[in-house]
């Protein structure tokens, strides 16, 4: 592994954020996939999202540290443009929402597998 | 002047513009006026440029007793500017190309005028579509002998084969007849082929088209005798097409699907003139490649004497003219071989009166007779037609060579330079002489005497042209009795010649032995001998008609000694067969196996990627991750 530049500074190794990204990240993977209920689909989706962000944050302070940054709040750009992307997954969710409640309007019913019709 | 000048060709331009865009519009009325206008003020425009010849060149120079005009080409802008290569738009007005513009408008006016009167039952819009493509023609020949290079006359060159196509077919309904337009087009596209390959060899060589340039003694010394040879013979080929000489004169007889005054105008002031034209044009090219000339005189003598034999034995008014064009044709190119370039020139000219006389004659005739053209069903028209029949007989006269008509003039120019220097090729001369005397007496006995054979309807309607057909006629017979003066023999008066020493400034005097006068008289007594011999034994068979006897060379004769079906035989049955074979095996094979082989395949890969698209929204999901993993695994691997 990598020598992690915030050793002996009083942050947590990179490789732990990285874990746990990369465990979210895959948990939502595997949820989009074996899930049949659109609901949680969709959750898995913001799952997926929010891992990705979370890793964009450490590695924000990471790259920040590693240029001998000394002040401790350096590196906090990345959580300003984190807002934005919940901003924007928060406009997303409003639109997948809607899909899914006219989904339901429809089939009576969240499962995906009766949403097979979209090839007509 | 100079433009004034371009005028000439602009005219019969603009003709064929405002008749062929207008044709729905205007009246018939209208389309004529417009149509022989424009011809007659080209006319008018090309007599004042010849009557100021001396003043085109700007300032006159006298050497000797010849004037020579000082620079006859009137330049107008760059054509064609690439590289080294210059070729300018320009025109040459020389004496030789003065008399050509003289004949073209000239003749082509009188064709004009009669045919507003000879094509009157057509639709307006036909009217003004024939129109027009007469205006295109005289455009294109004019084009043709005013360039001053041999581009120019090359564009003038395809416009008259081009508008010759679209006249012999202008009865397009008819399948036989576009049948015919397309033979004249491919038959002069292979002649045409040969004066471009000489055009580029010229370019290679000299690097230049100008006349100026490439016919000089200066541009002379650049060819080798090879270049000569074969440049010469090149544009000798492309004479035979546009010319119709052996091997390619066939589709001058089929010519005559057009409408009659076309052929007259084919025939006689365009067209056909155009490779004597080119000939006489480059004569010191031909007088440098000696074996060329051979060739030229012994293919010019056997066309004479094949299409004359032919002749005799058609029984279509206007196959006989169309045979006896193609002989006096050849006799042209006779001339041209022994290097006697003015007779050549001035047979052209007479041969422009007789012929187009002769042609609209029969149009005349054939406008009486209800649109018959076999002459067996003709006969005894000479009461009922006599302005035609009078002038048809002036013309037989001039064709046949007696004195003094036009014909007998030229024809025995042609025939004194033969006989200075090859006796047979003369002997073929006197002989074609004879025959042609013979053929065209025949058509005049079996059209004009005896009885008449035809329907009883097509006898009552039997009547006399309109003055728009006749008063052309009756100037046409004039000029066929006159044609010949200018240019007679210096035993007839001192100070003769007149036209031999117009041109000689351009045609040098072929050189040879001239002959004795009293050798001179006895020739012209031959000839003029065997000429009556042979009109007195038309008459004496052909006064009364009979059926003729069937023999297998008169069936030989009738089938035009079966040259088209060896044509056919052996190029154009061959090249069908050939076609066709392309047509099934690499056309269907190949070609079609390949772009339906691509259709097949994509028809088939879709097929097969159908699956994909399952609609299932689990599987698109599945897809997505599997792919984007594959990408990171790739990337991963491939990133060395």
């Amino acid at each position: 592994m990598f020598q992690s530049p915030f050793r002996g500074l009083g942050f947590m190794d990179i490789k732990y954020y990285i874990f746990l990204s990369v465990a979210l990240f895959v948990m939502g993977i595997i949820g989009v996939l074996t899930r049949r209920n659109a609901i949680i689909i969709f959750m898995c989706i913001e799952l997926m999202l929010n891992a990705v962000n979370l890793l964009l944050v450490a590695f924000s302070k990471m790259h920040h540290l590693a240029a001998g940054v000394a002040n401790p709040n350096a590196g906090s750009e990345a959580q300003l443009f984190v807002f934005f992307i919940m901003v924007v997954a928060a406009a997303e969710v409003s639109v997948g929402l809607a899909i899914i409640v006219m989904l339901f309007r429809n089939t009576h019913s969240v499962d995906v597998n009766f949403l097979n019709r979209l090839k007509h | 002047m100079k433009n004034l000048i371009l005028l000439i060709p602009l005219l019969p331009f603009l003709g064929f513009l405002i008749n062929g865009l207008l044709r729905k519009q205007l009246s018939k009325g209208l389309i004529g006026i417009v149509g022989c206008g424009t011809v007659l003020g080209s006319f008018l425009i090309s007599i004042y440029a010849f009557l100021n010849l001396d003043a085109i060149g700007g300032g006159r120079q006298i050497s000797g007793s010849a004037k020579i005009i000082g620079n006859p080409v009137i330049h107008y802008f760059d054509f064609i500017n690439v590289g080294t290569l210059k070729i300018p738009f320009a025109f040459q007005i020389d004496q030789l190309s003065a008399l050509f513009l003289l004949i073209i408008t000239g003749v082509g006016f009188l064709i004009h005028v009669y045919s507003t009167a000879y094509m009157h039952e057509e639709k307006e819009e036909h009217f003004g579509r024939y129109f027009a493509y007469l205006n295109l023609f005289v455009f294109s020949m004019l084009l043709l002998v005013m360039g001053a290079n041999y581009i120019i006359m090359f564009i003038g060159w395809e416009g008259v084969g081009l508008c010759s196509y679209l006249l012999i077919g202008y009865w397009f309904k008819n399948i036989d007849y576009t049948k015919a337009a397309k033979k004249a087009f491919v038959m002069n596209r292979i002649g045409d082929l040969g004066f471009l390959l000489a055009v580029f060899w010229i370019i290679s060589k000299i690097g230049s088209v100008n006349y100026s340039d490439v016919l000089t003694t200066a541009g002379l010394a650049r060819f080798s005798t090879g270049d000569i040879v074969g440049i010469t013979l090149l544009l000798f080929l492309g004479a035979t097409g546009k010319s119709a000489q052996i091997p390619l004169y066939t589709w001058l007889p089929d010519a005559m699907a057009g409408p009659t005054p076309v052929s007259a105008l084919i025939h006689a002031a365009t067209m056909v003139t155009a490779g004597i034209y080119m000939i006489a044009r480059s004569n010191i090219l031909f007088t440098a490649a000696p074996l060329t000339l051979n060739v030229i005189a012994i293919i010019g003598g056997a066309t004479a004497l094949l299409a004359a034999t032919i002749a005799m034995r058609q029984n279509d008014i206007k196959k006989v003219l169309a045979y006896s064009t193609v002989s006096q044709l050849g006799y042209m190119f006779l001339a041209l071989g022994m290097g006697a370039y003015t007779a050549a020139v001035f047979h052209v000219m007479t041969h422009a009166f007789f012929k187009a006389l002769l042609f609209l004659g029969s149009g005349s005739v054939i406008h009486a007779v209800s649109g018959q053209q076999d002459i067996r069903f003709m006969g005894g028209l000479r009461k009922k037609l006599p302005t035609t029949y009078i002038t048809f007989l002036i013309g037989c006269l001039a064709i046949a060579g007696i004195a003094p008509l036009s014909g007998f003039f030229s024809k025995d120019a042609i025939l004194l330079s033969a006989f200075e220097h090859n006796k047979v090729l003369w002997a073929v001369g006197l002989l074609t002489a004879g025959l042609t005397a013979f053929y065209m007496f025949r058509l005049l006995f079996i059209t004009f005497s005896g009885t008449f054979r035809g329907t009883e309807e097509q006898r009552h309607h039997i009547h006399e042209s309109p003055a728009a057909m006749t008063v052309p006629l009756i100037i046409l017979a004039l000029l066929s009795i006159a044609g010949g003066w200018i240019n007679i023999p210096e035993v007839f008066i001192h100070g003769g010649e007149r036209l031999t020493s117009f041109l000689k400034p351009l045609i040098p005097a072929s050189e040879g032995s001239p002959v004795a006068h009293s050798t001179e008289w006895i020739l012209m007594g031959l000839t003029t001998v065997v000429s009556l011999v042979a009109i007195i034994i038309a008459w004496s068979r052909y006064k009364v008609y009979k059926e003729e006897r069937e023999t297998s060379l008169t069936k030989a004769l009738e089938n035009k000694w079966y040259v088209d079906e060896l044509y056919n035989g052996i190029i154009v049955n061959p090249l069908n067969k050939f076609g066709a074979f392309v047509a099934r095996f690499v056309e269907k094979g190949t070609i079609d196996g390949l772009v339906n082989g691509v259709g097949r395949l994509v028809n088939y890969s879709s097929r097969q990627m159908r699956w994909l698209q399952s609609g299932q929204v689990g599987n698109y999901v599945l897809l997505m991750v599997v792919s984007m993993v594959l990408f990171f695994v790739l990337q991963f691997f491939l990133r060395k």
